[in-house]
C-alpha cells in the first residue's frame, strides 16, 4: 500500500492509484438508487488491489446499470442491449492479460441477453460479472422483467405481472463450468465489497447477483427485503465470503455452507422461502476459455508469416 | 433392353479441343465431388485452365434416386484461363439416371453430350426403377444426348464389397483415361486425399482408379485432348488450386487477423472449417459463438481490443448481425466481415447462388450507418481482398463488408500464389502512453479519420458507447453533436473514394451497350461480351469491386455508351410481365444504386434461378437488348 513495501523501502516508480484514478464521470443515477453503493465497491476493489486502470475494461449492456462504464476510470465498452458479455469474452480472447468487467442488469442479461449469460458461464473467461437485479426496466419505465415478483404493478403489467419470477440462480448453477456464483445486497456496503473483491480475485466467471434497489419503480421489491433480513440466509464459511460480526449480527438466519457443494447450493438456490446471501458455489479449477483462445498471441509477424507460407506449400501445384 | 448404338458409331475418336467441361452427378455421399476435385486438381497441375463447381442438394440426405437431390460436380477445363463454369456440359457421369433430370432442367446438357450412366438400374429388383431407368434413357436419346450404358458397380464390386463407396475413384480412372491424365499424378492426388485414412485405404482407392482406367480404356472410345495452356503463361509461377471459401480463410490469415468468431451457416462455414484445420499454425483461433449476434459481439470486442477480428456469415447471418455492425460503425470499431452470399430472403436457398444482399449490406442498420463495402469477383480476390479489408478497416476505424457469393465459396480454381511479406499482417498492437490531450475520436475535420485508443494505452481510457457522442465519446443528445459526429463518420468513406482510381472497362471505351457487374459473375459477363464482340456488337463491361464507395469516374464512363444494363444474380422484375411499368418496376441492387449514384436511365437484367449465370445465356440477353435498341434514341440523364 502506498508504494511502500514490506521492508519500508519505497518504490517511487511504481504508481499508486487512489479512488480518484477509477472515477469517470459523475454518476447520474437517481438518489437512493442501489447502483450508487455498487459502483463505490467496485472502485474500492480497483483501488485495493491496485489495478492499473488502463488496464481494466468495463462492458455493459443497456439500461441503468449498464451506465456504469461512464462513471469508471477504466476502459469502457457501453455497447448494445443484452450483449456485454459476447463482447467482455472477445475482448478476454486475444488480450488475456486485460482486467474484465461486466455490468448488466436482471432485464439486460436475464430476459434479452439470455443465450450469452448461458454460454459466457461455460466460457467461464476470467471476468467480474455483476448482474443489478432490481425486478424491474428503470431505464425504460417501469416495464415487467424476468425477476418483477408475481403481482408487481408495471407499465406492462399494470394489474400486476402474471407470471411467477424467474429464478436466475438455479439457472446460473445448472451451467456446466459455471465457477463462482455469489449474491448480495446493495444495501449491505461490507457484504458487497468482499463478494466483489472474492469476484475479482476468482480465475474465471465472478457471477454476483446485486439484489438491487429501485426507489422509483420496484421500491416496494427491495424495501420489503430491506426492512425484514429474516428474509434472507447469509451463508458462512471458511471458504467463502469473510464477514465480520457486524455483518453477520443483521442476520437473523445463518449458515454453514460450503460452497464448492453444489448440490446443496442448489437446493439454498431454489428455497424461495429465504433467499441466500454470499457465496453459494466456487469451483478454482473450472477451465476459462481464454487460456484455449489465446492460442499462439504471443507469435511474432514473423513466425506468423513463417506459418503462412508452410500453409501455402501444402496447396501449392 | 440393350444400347444398339454403339460408341463407336457416336463418339469420335481422339479429339483435340481447347475446353472441355464434365460433370459427374449422382446421389448425396457417393463421392462425386471428391472424384471431380481431385480431376480439376490433376488438370491443374498438367497446366489445364479449369474451373470446378459443385452441384449440391439443400438437404444433407436427400431420398436416393431424386432429381432434387442431385449432387455432384462441374469441371470446365482448357487451354486457356477459365473463370466460370461454362454452358452445356461435354460428358456427364451419373450414378442414376433420376439425378440428371435436374441437370436437365437447368439447361446443363446439349445435343451430343456423352452420358455415362451407371445401368444397374436396368435389371433392378423393383421394377419401377427398371421402369424409370428404361424410360429415362428412352427420353435421354430422344432429347440428343448419347448415352453409354455401363456397368461401373458391377466393375467395382471385383475390388470393393460395398461400390457405392469406392466407385467416385472408379470413374475418376475413366475420366482420367479418357482426357489422358498423367496417371503418377493422380494416384499421387489419391494418396494425398487419403493420408490419413491409412495405406490400405489408399490402396484400395488406388485399385479403384486403375480398374476405371483399364475400364475406359477397354470399353469406351471416348478420347480427348485438352492441351495445357501456353507455357509463357505459367511459366515463373505458382499456383495454388482453392475454392472461394479456402481462398478467405487464407486471406484471413494472410492479413494477420488472429480471430474469426463465426457461427454454422451454409454456405460461408467451409471457410471456418479450413481455417480450424489451419489457422493455429499462424496462431490464430477459430470461436464457434452461441449464435450469429454472438459471433459478431465477439470479434467485435477482441476489434475494440486492438486484435481486429473477422466474422463469416451468409444472408440470415447478416440480419442478425445488423444491430453489431450499426454498433460498429457508430463507436468506429475495425471488422471484416466476410458474407458469402446465398438464396433469401428468409431461409431461402441455403446451398445455392444469389448476389441479393448488395443493399442489406449497404443500408441494413437503421439510421445512417455507412460502412466500407466491397465485393470479390474471383476465387484469387476472395484471398486478397481480405487482406485489403483489414487494412481499410484499421486506416478507416470502420466496419467493411467483403461480398462474395456461393459460387465463388465452392468453384475451385488454380490462381497464382500469393507472395505475401509482413507489410500484409497487422501489426502488434500499440502499447504506448496516449496523450491524454487527445480525445478518442479526434476527427479530422476534413478526412472523419481519428487515431484509436487501445485498452492498455496508459491516458486512452475512454468509453466506447452506441449512443450519440463527443469527440471525447461522450454521450450526447445535442443538435451539433449529432450532427458533427454524423458527418465524420460519412467524410471517411469520401476520403476513402478519394483514394481510388476509375474501373477499367473490358472491350472498347465506348460503344453501343455496356454492361455492369460486381461479385461472382465477372468471368461469365466477359465471356459472354467477348463472344458478342465476335460476332461485331459493339458491347464492353465493367465490373465493380467497391460499392461503398462507389469506385469514381462512372459518370463519365456511361456517357460513352448508349445503354447500361447490369446484369446480376438477384430479384428483378421483368419489364415485360404482367402490370410492369416505368413506374411499377423493381429493378435489380446494382442497378438501382448506379440509378441513384449517376441519374442514369440504367437497365438491367438479373434473375434467381438458384445456379451461376452462364456465358451463353448471357450472351443472348445482351444482344437481344441490343437489337431492342435499334432505332431508340441514346441513353441521357
Amino acid at each position: 500500500m502506498f508504494g511502500l513495501k514490506p521492508d519500508w523501502s519505497l518504490e517511487v516508480f511504481e504508481r499508486y492509484f487512489t479512488m480518484g484514478d477509477y472515477a469517470g464521470g459523475e454518476a447520474r443515477w437517481c438518489p437512493g438508487c442501489g447502483d450508487h453503493a455498487v459502483l463505490t465497491a467496485a472502485q474500492k476493489v480497483l483501488r485495493d488491489e491496485q489495478q492499473r486502470p488502463e488496464m481494466s475494461v468495463c462492458v455493459s449492456g443497456i439500461g441503468c446499470s449498464s451506465r456504469m462504464p461512464h462513471y469508471l476510470g477504466t476502459y469502457g465498452f457501453h455497447g448494445l442491449h443484452g450483449r456485454a458479455l459476447p463482447v467482455a469474452c472477445g475482448i478476454k480472447s486475444r488480450r488475456p492479460e486485460l482486467d474484465v468487467w461486466v455490468a448488466t442488469g436482471d432485464g439486460d442479461c436475464f430476459s434479452i441477453g439470455t443465450a450469452h449469460w448461458i454460454h459466457a458461464l461455460r466460457y467461464n473467461m476470467d471476468m467480474t460479472l455483476m448482474v443489478f437485479d432490481n425486478a424491474i426496466y428503470g431505464l425504460t419505465k417501469a416495464q415487467t422483467s424476468p425477476t418483477s415478483p408475481q403481482g408487481l404493478k408495471t407499465n406492462t403489467h399494470p394489474f400486476g405481472a402474471i407470471l411467477d419470477p424467474h429464478n436466475p440462480l438455479t439457472v446460473t448453477l445448472g451451467v456446466t463450468n459455471v465457477s463462482f456464483v455469489a449474491q448480495v445486497a446493495d444495501w449491505n456496503p461490507p457484504l458487497l465489497y468482499e463478494t466483489l473483491k472474492a469476484a475479482y480475485r476468482h480465475k474465471g466467471t465472478g457471477f454476483v447477483r446485486i439484489i438491487q434497489r429501485c426507489p422509483v419503480y420496484s421500491d416496494n421489491f427491495s424495501k420489503e427485503l430491506q426492512q425484514n433480513p429474516d428474509r434472507f440466509v447469509l451463508l458462512e464459511h471458511q471458504q467463502g465470503i469473510p464477514v465480520d460480526k457486524s455483518v453477520s449480527r443483521q442476520f437473523p438466519n445463518r449458515l454453514e455452507h460450503d460452497p464448492s457443494d453444489l448440490g446443496r447450493a442448489f437446493q439454498l438456490a431454489a428455497d424461495s422461502s429465504k433467499m441466500p446471501l454470499g457465496l453459494l458455489y466456487h469451483n478454482p479449477d473450472a477451465q476459462c476459455y481464454e487460456d484455449l483462445s489465446s492460442q499462439g498471441v504471443a507469435m511474432t509477424p514473423e513466425q506468423r508469416l513463417a506459418g503462412f507460407n508452410a500453409v501455402l506449400d501444402r496447396i501449392t501445384v | 433392353m440393350v444400347d444398339t448404338t454403339t460408341a463407336e458409331e457416336t463418339a469420335p475418336r481422339l479429339r483435340l479441343t481447347r475446353e472441355h467441361i464434365v460433370e459427374i452427378v449422382s446421389d448425396s455421399g457417393e463421392g462425386a465431388q471428391k472424384a471431380g476435385q481431385t480431376f480439376g486438381t490433376v488438370c491443374a497441375r498438367m497446366g489445364n485452365g479449369v474451373w470446378t463447381v459443385e452441384i449440391i442438394p439443400a438437404e444433407i440426405q436427400p431420398p436416393a434416386r431424386s432429381p432434387a437431390g442431385a449432387s455432384g460436380i462441374r469441371i470446365r477445363l482448357a487451354s486457356h484461363t477459365v473463370t466460370n463454369m461454362g454452358d452445356e456440359a461435354d460428358i456427364v457421369v451419373a450414378f442414376n439416371e433420376q439425378v440428371l433430370y435436374s441437370r436437365i432442367v437447368n439447361g446443363a446438357y446439349k445435343e451430343g453430350t456423352q452420358v455415362l450412366l451407371e445401368d444397374k438400374w436396368r435389371d433392378d429388383k423393383v421394377p419401377e426403377i427398371r421402369e424409370q431407368y428404361a424410360k429415362a434413357v428412352a427420353e435421354f436419346r430422344k432429347n440428343g444426348l448419347i448415352v453409354h450404358e455401363l456397368p461401373i458397380e458391377k466393375a467395382c464390386l471385383e475390388i470393393v464389397p460395398n461400390p457405392r463407396r469406392g466407385k467416385n475413384m472408379f470413374v475418376l480412372g475413366m475420366l482420367c483415361r479418357i482426357y489422358s491424365r498423367d496417371v503418377v499424378l493422380a494416384k499421387g492426388e489419391i494418396a494425398n486425399t487419403f493420408k490419413r485414412k491409412g495405406e490400405k485405404v489408399i490402396d484400395i482407392n488406388h485399385r479403384l482408379f486403375d480398374a476405371g482406367y483399364q475400364f475406359a480404356k477397354e470399353k469406351l472410345v471416348l478420347d480427348y485432348q485438352v492441351p495445357p495452356q501456353p507455357l509463357e503463361e505459367r511459366e515463373g509461377k505458382r499456383f495454388i488450386v482453392t475454392n472461394g471459401n479456402t481462398a478467405l480463410g487464407l486471406g484471413v490469415m494472410a492479413s494477420g487477423m488472429e480471430l474469426v468468431s463465426m457461427y454454422p451457416i451454409t454456405p460461408a462455414t467451409s471457410a471456418s472449417h479450413y481455417l480450424a484445420d489451419v489457422y493455429h499454425e499462424v496462431g490464430g483461433f477459430i470461436h464457434q459463438a452461441e449464435d450469429e449476434i454472438a459471433a459478431a459481439g465477439f470479434a467485435i470486442g477482441s476489434s475494440f481490443a486492438g486484435k481486429t477480428a473477422c466474422t463469416i456469415t451468409s444472408g440470415p447471418g447478416l440480419a442478425l448481425k445488423s444491430e453489431m455492425l450499426g454498433l460498429a460503425v457508430m463507436a468506429e470499431v475495425p471488422l471484416v466481415v466476410c458474407l458469402v452470399q446465398r438464396g433469401g430472403p428468409s431461409t431461402g436457398l441455403p446451398t445455392k447462388v444469389e448476389q441479393g444482399d448488395l443493399l442489406a449490406a449497404l443500408f441494413g442498420e437503421p439510421g445512417d450507418a455507412p460502412k466500407v463495402v466491397i465485393a470479390a469477383a474471383t476465387i484469387e480476390e476472395c484471398l486478397h481482398f481480405v487482406v485489403m479489408a483489414r487494412r481499410l478497416a484499421e486506416t478507416f476505424r470502420t466496419p467493411v463488408i467483403l461480398l462474395t457469393d456461393a459460387n465463388l465459396a465452392t468453384g475451385v480454381q488454380p490462381y497464382q500464389r500469393p507472395e505475401p511479406s509482413l507489410d500484409w499482417l497487422a501489426p502488434p498492437i500499440d502499447q504506448s502512453d496516449w496523450d491524454e490531450h487527445i480525445p478518442p475520436y479526434n476527427w479530422d475535420s476534413e478526412t472523419g479519420l481519428s487515431p484509436r485508443p487501445i485498452p492498455g494505452m496508459s491516458g486512452g481510457q475512454y468509453i466506447l458507447t452506441g449512443l450519440a457522442h463527443t469527440n471525447h465519446s461522450k454521450v450526447a443528445y445535442d443538435s451539433d453533436s449529432n450532427q458533427h459526429g454524423s458527418n465524420m463518420r460519412s467524410r471517411k468513406f469520401a476520403a476513402l473514394a478519394s483514394t481510388l482510381k476509375p474501373p477499367v472497362v473490358h472491350g472498347d471505351e465506348e460503344g453501343d451497350l455496356l454492361v455492369v457487374g460486381w461479385g461472382s459473375t465477372l468471368g461469365a459477363i466477359e465471356e459472354a461480351v467477348d463472344r458478342a464482340r465476335a460476332e461485331g456488337y459493339k458491347i464492353s463491361s465493367l465490373h465493380l469491386r467497391f460499392i461503398l464507395p462507389m469506385e469514381p469516374g462512372l459518370k463519365a464512363i456511361f456517357k460513352r455508351f448508349r445503354k447500361i444494363m447490369t446484369v446480376e444474380i438477384n430479384y428483378s422484375d421483368d419489364p415485360d410481365a404482367p402490370l410492369i411499368t416505368e413506374e411499377t418496376r423493381r429493378y435489380a441492387q446494382l442497378a438501382m444504386l448506379l440509378r441513384a449514384h449517376t441519374l442514369i436511365d440504367i437497365d438491367c437484367w438479373s434473375v434467381v434461378y438458384g445456379h451461376p449465370l452462364q456465358p451463353g445465356m448471357i450472351k443472348n440477353v445482351l444482344t437481344k437488348r441490343l437489337e431492342d435498341l435499334q432505332g431508340e434514341t441514346p441513353c441521357s440523364d
